[in-house]
């Protein structure tokens, strides 16, 4: 067979059958395979899109998503999914086309050095020199995306290799002498985590991300549970620990509540699972957790100990080393009392700083807009955002409670993200109703993809919270750089709903707080494509904010008045 | 702090950018870099010396250690080490100075590789401070290109 035709071959027994993509003359022979092929080709309109749809179909179903642009122009615009899936530890194959072998190096057309321009934000990459190459490389790709701590692997193929005949046999076991992720923790120091534990006064369980890669929610719930431990979760762990629990303490940092900020500022013992104490969540790092013995158990060695000092590192699978501590804890002598002050302590602070808004009569409040989303869907939708003001109130005023329902760019920060991940996230889980919040700056950053929800009838659902402004950096200057909108506003704004309706989409323009619920009902209804344009109040601000460089009790907006 | 790494990586395309580009990355100086094969022809060596204080050194090889094609990494305790570099060192000298220059090649136990009406160039191997001892004896005639491989080095021992 065809190496293109070996490569399809590959994608099966990796166990795809959905790929994200866009044509182009170097991936033409692969095309012609696809043609031939059962995979779901999804075909998107700016291969931005195409790496954020593979992005949010892997967060959604925790399966390896895959993308596919042709070689130089299509390539790079895959870059900034990469570097976003890369930052947030997203299990991604990106597959480029190349010029062809005879001609790399010449500045051919189309030709661009992308396993070069992506080194830095991929977890690894792959060049393919020979056809026979590729039943391995591929195999080798989906281990290593997957495995581990999980992240996006580039594959560039130069378009005769594509078409050269290869013995197709399936590749065997890799064989990778320089990657062997540590999935065990060491029990030495799952017993010493334990002992602190069951001797900390005032224990903090702060999660993150890895709680969902790895699938450890029912071992942090029993650790807490047992041990009667309140729980944060970064932006990236939400979902990880239910909000409607008692012991959860929402998110922390920079836009975090100002209970969890308090409690991690205050506990004698921080436990941090899967996370990678981010300056968005330590603020000031000479005051973060300053009285706390720390526990970090983690994937990926590099991070204990990269930010904060940790007293017990463990590297090692979440899930695994949960597990070992919860056997061990239930060995020993405990003290169920021994947290009660503590816990009261927070309620007192849950008490005293609620998460909270200022309601004005005549307005749509963005926060209400999100307390409706919660509502109407019963906490069940997938949510998706891109980045930005209305991220941080789906963060906040939605109640996270189930893992692989929250789909939002962390740590680079990509607007734009949201819609195509809602669309990726969509097509993995149909069975659910996915929204994605946008704001009205960022939803214009990728809006072409419209066209990609329309044409394949993915009924995704986009709430913009449109205040005609690009709203954090607003926040930021009206806070902190008195006042002066420098390019922050954004007056010249289509209409949302008349650009819906004509990609074929159901558009609504919602000015009236009254008509949030019915709008966002309909349009779950329909089950189309959906264009909820919310006009809301402009200079609504995201509260509580720890200024950037401030110790994170330093919140500004952390009271209700 | 003078860091000796000892890296060994597979000996595929592209691992030489990864590894510098790490070092560029996040922010460390390389003070040399030297790679060759090794007894495996699958596996090559690169001896990277950097400096840098323990806690960063640490970050260091965990980040080099994220690298796929990166199989082991060991900082080379100097006490337990022996560690070479080479130089070619290219130095003016006439019939008037000859002698006295290559009096000071000898000294070291460098030899001379050509010789010319108005040069001398010279190779020497050892350790690095050893090189620079010849260089800056040799500086007042007049050297007018240097070229040193970095530091190589090996653990002592049955290793």
């Amino acid at each position: 067979m065809k190496g293109s035709e070996a490569i399809i071959e590959s994608l099966k027994a990796a166990g795809v059958d959905v790929v994200f993509g866009l044509p182009g003359g170097m991936v033409i022979p692969l095309y012609d395979a696809l043609f031939d092929s059962d995979l779901k080709h999804y075909l998107v309109r700016h291969e931005q899109g195409a790496a954020h749809m593979a992005d949010g179909y892997a967060r959604a179903t925790g399966k390896v998503g895959v993308c596919i642009a042709t070689s130089g122009p299509g390539a790079t615009n895959l870059v900034t999914g990469i570097a976003n899936a890369y930052m947030d530890s997203t299990p991604m194959v990106a597959i480029t086309g190349q010029a062809r072998s005879d001609l790399i190096g010449t500045d051919a057309f189309q030709e661009a050095d992308i396993t070069g321009i992506t080194e830095p934000i991929v977890k690894h990459s792959y060049l393919i020199k020979k056809t026979e190459d590729i039943p391995r490389v591929f195999r080798e790709a989906f281990y290593i995306a997957s495995t581990g701590r999980p992240g996006p692997v580039l594959i560039d193929i130069p378009s005769d290799i594509q078409l050269a005949d290869i013995d197709y046999k399936p590749a065997g076991k890799p064989d990778l002498p320089g990657y062997k992720p540590t999935l065990k923790g060491h029990k030495k120091q799952i017993r010493a985590a334990a002992k602190a534990i069951a001797a900390a006064e005032r224990p903090v369980l702060y999660a993150g991300g890895g709680i969902i890669t790895a699938g450890a929610e029912k071992e942090l719930m029993a650790i807490a549970k047992l041990m009667k431990i309140p729980v944060t979760t970064t932006l990236m762990g939400l979902g990880g620990f239910p909000e409607n629990n008692d012991l959860s303490l929402g998110m922390l940092g920079m836009h975090g509540t100002g209970y969890a900020n308090y409690a991690v500022t205050h506990c004698d013992l921080l436990i941090g699972v899967g996370a990678r104490f981010d300056d968005r969540v330590t603020g000031k790092l000479a005051t973060f957790a300053r009285q706390a013995k720390k526990i970090h158990i983690d994937m990926d060695p590099a991070e204990i100990s990269k930010n904060v000092a940790i007293d017990i590192p463990i590297v090692g699978d979440a899930r695994d080393v949960l597990a070992g501590i919860h056997a061990e804890l239930k060995t020993m002598k405990r003290e169920p009392k021994k947290t009660a002050l503590w816990l009261e302590q927070v309620i007192t602070w849950k008490k005293k700083h609620p998460l909270h808004y200022k309601d004005e009569k005549g307005a749509i409040m963005p926060q209400y807009v999100i307390e409706e989303i919660n509502r109407i869907t019963r906490s069940d939708a997938i949510l998706c955002t891109d980045v930005g003001q209305h991220q941080m109130w789906s963060a906040l005023f939605y109640s996270h409670i189930k893992p692989r329902h929250w789909v939002s760019s962390g740590g680079l920060g990509t607007m734009g993200f949201g819609f195509p991940a809602a669309i990726g996230a969509k097509v993995g889980r149909p069975d659910k109703v996915v929204i994605d919040v946008a704001g009205d700056g960022s939803f214009q950053m990728n809006i072409q993809e419209l066209a990609t929800a329309v044409c394949y009838d993915i009924p995704v659902i986009v709430c913009i919270l449109n205040n005609g402004f690009l709203g954090m950096v607003r926040q930021w200057q009206e806070l902190f750089w008195n006042k002066r909108y420098s390019e922050t506003v954004i007056s010249c704004q289509p209409d949302f709903a008349a650009v819906a309706e004509a990609y074929g989409a159901l558009g609504m323009t919602i000015t009236g707080k009254k008509d949030v619920g019915d709008a966002i009902r309909t349009a779950i209804k329909s089950k189309r494509p959906a264009v909820l344009d919310f006009h809301v109040k402009a200079e609504e601000n995201v509260f509580p904010m720890v200024p950037a460089g401030k110790s994170i009790d330093e919140m500004i907006g952390g009271h209700k008045s | 702090m003078k860091h000796t790494l000892s890296v060994l990586v597979e000996n595929k395309p592209g691992v030489l950018a990864r590894v510098a580009g790490l070092f560029a990355r996040r922010g460390f100086n390389i003070n040399s870099l030297a790679v060759g094969i090794t007894e495996d022809p699958d596996i090559s060596r690169m001896t990277i010396t950097v400096d840098a204080e323990e806690h960063p050194i640490e970050q260091v090889t965990k980040q080099l250690h994220k690298l796929i094609n990166v199989i082991k990494i060991t900082d080379l305790d100097p006490e337990k080490t022996v560690a070479r570099e080479l130089a070619l060192i290219k130095v003016k000298s006439d019939a008037g100075t000859r002698a006295e220059v290559m009096q000071l090649a000898e000294i070291f136990r460098a030899r001379i590789l050509d010789v010319s009406k108005k040069t001398l160039t010279i190779e020497i191997t050892g350790t690095y401070e050893k090189i620079d001892a010849l260089e800056q004896l040799l500086a007042p005639h007049g050297v007018t290109e240097i070229v040193r491989t970095g530091r190589i080095a090996i653990e002592r021992g049955e290793k």
